[in-house]
């Protein structure tokens, strides 16, 4: 390429010692020109993130580059000092980060952040910069960018704070953008907005994107060339129609395979039986709490109804906030509702004291999203699963062996339950979790975002092994997501929330063909990649 | 929630916890056996019934416990801590005579140990895993380990006996009548060893807290998002990483700012410092009730006082914490 604006040649990166492997990436071959995007795609652990960061000079302790180059402007970044280095970032590299709540300082005001930019190269006034700071935050697209330059970071959303960072990393109108993740902590419709934005951003000025993402829908979005990392070696390049239209490596394949599709399988019509999970009617007020206080409150639920009968899947989805969260919790009466009754079979959940409520607990158990928070990291797998039933009464011996049975039918070896979850990657774990919620027996099985923190490939192992282990068992499944390619896979029905009501609610073929509601609509028009990976037919 | 209701709210319930105080501490010091009559009757060496009974009416300590409590109460609600009959001056005056002394101490305690502890936890963290933080580290974890009274002894025999830089005892050299500079020149260099006694534990605290916290903040999001701006190492851990880090050290602050009246008892005492905790501890072996009861007041306010700058200085230092009451 004629013009190009970032080249890497060559890159090794060496890990220390003590890694899994010798290198995080080695001999990567990438070139930018200026106005293209070129997004990097890989699983965790793919090293992607490191070549962004190498751009910066910003590797972790203990990662250094072992040959190579990375050239940019004619220079190479790799043989920089630390103050011409300095000099490169913010100036001629910007970058945004994936989570947008942590990546400003908290105690700063937002306008003091962009200004901060200009200051690190000596550029303009005080007063100048300032006055720069509220123009940019115009041009990213926030409202009333004056009050919102005053504002600290904890009184903007999610997606603003997103706005405010890619406007001080194109502060300096740098030649490159380097976004390492910078849509996946958002919401489906604040990321269709970010990813415009950013693609609006770039033909506006001609900056170079280099845009790291394990979202094989975002990269349908926005790329213009896509580069396949596995295991930190580069295994396809092109340009993005041929590589999602035609990849050429099996591992590509795989991926793109793993991505659910939008279009909800087939499914065979359903007996009508009695519910297994009723809920009807409940709400939760969160009030503001304390002495001589008095408030409104927050309305999370709001009078929601549904019925999910034996072997049914009942979809809850939603953006962040919409209240589908707690309404699970609702279910287990982890969070208490303030009305509605929630029945498990024929038992009334909300009618029993909490000291009645315990033995009734094994009937209904819950998949938490997060693998490595949701599993004590001091206690043995073994003792993980079995602690439930011990509670409940079964003898010890019985249920430590009873443990050694899940294991196997969540696809761990029996040794698994002598191991430390520490031991086990994010998958594995999403296993045990699944794993321990069955060991109680349950009817009912609340998964609150139970895949959304796991690589695609691992996503559709562990959504294959939830509906092997429903047909087994007869469970019903609250599913409740954010991610429509998943629930169309998994769900047999899907309830839509938004601002804690259920908007609309149907079989999920029927939903995903006529949405009925605004919302919903606007949700599947805001699903990534949406027509560009449709033509994909699901494994 | 407005600034105004803030303080409402918290000064009221300051008034609640402070009268609870108050009556807790009377009922405290009377469970303890002996009163300031027979210790007075002790001391003239006349110890007959009649004597006792005579000082006990005096002192109105022939009355019923809940009538001196009510008249203990009466005179706290109008600011008027009492008599102390073993003075024969109002506790007020007593109080307030010493009360210069020990904010000097402990004022200079807390300001070296704040602005020492806060550099030298910087300095660790920056330097992590290098001599100068073990040294740092090391030196902390003594202090903090280090009895005060021991530290005091110690720093006597060793600067003041064995080296002779720094007097030994006292506020200021009696019978020099110095003035202006040279009496402030005097009494600094009685100050220094108390001082710094007090203030080693704090600084102590100070460094590791602040160490830890630099170390967390280091890893953080924003501070990747500095250096990607281009700034320049000196300014991201100024602005970016001190600035947050501090953030629990103000909290701890509050809590040693709470002690300036009540808390240099062992101090005062070792190096006969004349302020309020030598007072308390005379007070309370002579049975000085309403002395004692003064000075437990006093300090009480103070904490609940201080509590309440800290919390105010939260937020202005957090923009996060609007605050609840």
């Amino acid at each position: 390429m004629a013009d190009a604006v970032l080249e890497i040649r060559n890159l090794t990166l060496a890990l220390p010692a003590q890694a899994d492997r010798p290198h995080a990436v080695s001999g990567i071959d990438l070139t930018i020109g200026a106005g293209e995007t070129l997004c990097i795609v890989g699983e965790s652990g793919s090293g992607k993130s490191m070549c962004a960061h190498a751009v910066m000079g910003l590797l972790p302790k203990g990662v250094r580059p072992e040959s190579g180059e990375i050239r940019l402007g004619g220079r190479d970044l790799l043989k920089l000092g630390p103050a011409a280095l300095r000099d490169v970032r913010g100036r001629e590299v910007g970058m945004i980060f994936q989570e947008p709540m942590t990546s400003l300082n908290p105690l700063m005001r937002v306008a003091d952040q962009i200004a901060e930019t200009f200051e690190a190269h000596g550029l303009l006034s005080r007063a100048e910069r300032l006055e720069r700071a509220v123009t940019l935050l115009d041009e990213v697209g926030l409202p009333d960018p004056a009050r919102i330059a005053r504002a600290y970071p904890h009184e903007l959303s999610g997606g603003q704070r997103q706005r405010v960072m890619i406007a001080a990393a194109l502060a300096l109108g740098p030649k490159l953008l380097i976004a390492d993740e910078p849509t996946t902590a958002l919401d489906v419709t604040t990321q269709a907005q970010i990813l415009r934005l950013i693609d609006r951003l770039r033909h506006d000025h001609g900056t170079a994107v280099l845009f790291i993402t394990h979202d094989f829908g975002v990269v349908a979005e926005i790329a213009d060339r896509i580069a396949v990392l596995q295991q930190g070696l580069l295994v396809e390049e092109g340009a993005a129609d041929a590589v999602l239209s035609a990849p050429r490596h099996d591992y590509t394949r795989r991926l793109l395979a793993a991505v659910p599709s939008l279009v909800p399988p087939r499914r065979p019509e359903r007996a009508a039986g009695a519910p297994a999970l009723a809920v009807q009617a409940v709400t939760k007020v969160y009030k503001p709490r304390g002495f001589l206080v008095k408030g409104r409150g927050v309305k999370a639920v709001d009078s929601v109804s549904f019925d999910i009968a034996r072997g049914e899947t009942l979809g809850l989805v939603g953006e962040s906030g919409s209240g589908k969260s707690t309404v699970g919790r609702c279910c287990l009466r982890l969070v208490e509702p303030d009305e509605g009754t929630v029945r498990v079979g024929e038992l009334a959940v909300t009618g029993l004291s909490v000291r009645a409520l315990r033995p009734h607990r094994r009937r209904i158990q819950m998949v938490f999203q997060d693998p490595f928070a949701s599993l004590n990291p001091r206690r043995k797998v073994g003792r993980i699963i079995a602690e439930g039933p011990i509670a409940q009464g079964v003898p010890r011996a019985k249920a430590e062996e009873r443990a050694r049975d899940l294991l196997s039918l969540v696809g761990l070896s029996a040794g698994a339950a002598e191991r430390y979850p520490h031991e086990f990657s994010g998958g594995q774990r999403q296993r045990i979790g699944i794993a321990r919620a069955l060991a109680l027996d349950p009817e009912v099985l609340v998964a609150d975002e139970a895949v959304s923190a796991l690589d695609v490939s691992v996503q559709a192992q562990i959504l294959e092994l939830l509906k092997d282990v429903q047909g087994k068992l007869g469970l019903a499944i609250l599913f409740i997501t954010h991610d429509l390619r998943v629930a169309a896979q998994i769900c047999d029905r899907i309830a839509v929330m938004q601002r804690g009501a259920i908007v609309e609610m149907g079989p999920t073929e029927a939903l995903f063909a006529n949405p009925a509601h605004d919302y919903t609509r606007q949700l599947l028009a805001a699903v990534p990649g949406g027509r560009r990976l449709a033509s994909i037919p699901a494994p | 929630m407005g600034l105004i209701r803030f303080l409402a709210l918290r000064l009221g319930k300051g008034i609640l916890v402070l009268f609870a105080i108050a009556v807790l501490n009377f009922l405290l010091v009377r469970a303890a056996p002996g009163d300031p009559a027979q210790v007075m009757a002790g001391e003239a060496g006349a110890a007959d019934a009649v004597f006792l009974e005579q000082l006990r009416e005096r002192f109105g300590l022939d009355r019923p416990l809940p009538e001196q409590l009510w008249v203990y109460i009466k005179g706290y609600s109008t600011l008027d801590l009492g008599f102390s009959y073993r003075q024969q001056r109002p506790v007020a005056e007593v109080i307030f005579e010493r009360l210069p002394a020990t904010l000097l101490l402990t004022g200079a305690a807390f300001g070296l140990s704040l602005v020492l502890g806060v550099v030298l936890g910087a300095l660790a963290a920056r330097r992590v895993g290098r001599a100068s933080d073990s040294a740092i580290t090391v030196a902390a974890l003594i202090f903090y380990a280090t009895p005060l009274f021991w530290i005091a002894l110690m720093s006597q025999v060793v600067f003041s006996l064995k080296l002779g830089w720094l007097p030994n005892v006292g506020y200021e050299t009696i019978g020099a009548n110095l003035t202006g500079a040279a009496r402030a020149l005097d009494i600094g260099r009685h100050l220094v060893l108390p001082a710094v006694t007090l203030g080693l534990f704090f600084t102590a605290l100070y460094a590791r807290m602040m160490r830890a916290s630099m170390l967390e903040v280091a890893g953080a999001d924003f501070v990747k998002t500095a250096h990607a701006k281009g700034l320049s190492p000196a300014v991201v851990t100024r602005r970016h990483m001190a600035r947050n880090a501090i953030l629990p050290v103000v909290t701890l602050a509050g809590v040693q700012a709470g002690q300036l009246v009540g808390g240099a008892v062992l101090t005062e005492t070792v190096f006969a410092w004349p302020g309020i905790g030598r007072l308390m501890y005379e007070a309370l072996v002579q049975r000085d009730y309403s002395v004692l009861l003064g000075v437990f007041f006093i300090s009480s306010a103070m904490v609940i006082l201080f509590n309440l700058v800290t919390d105010l200085l939260y937020r202005v230092v957090d923009p996060r914490i609007e605050g609840g009451a």
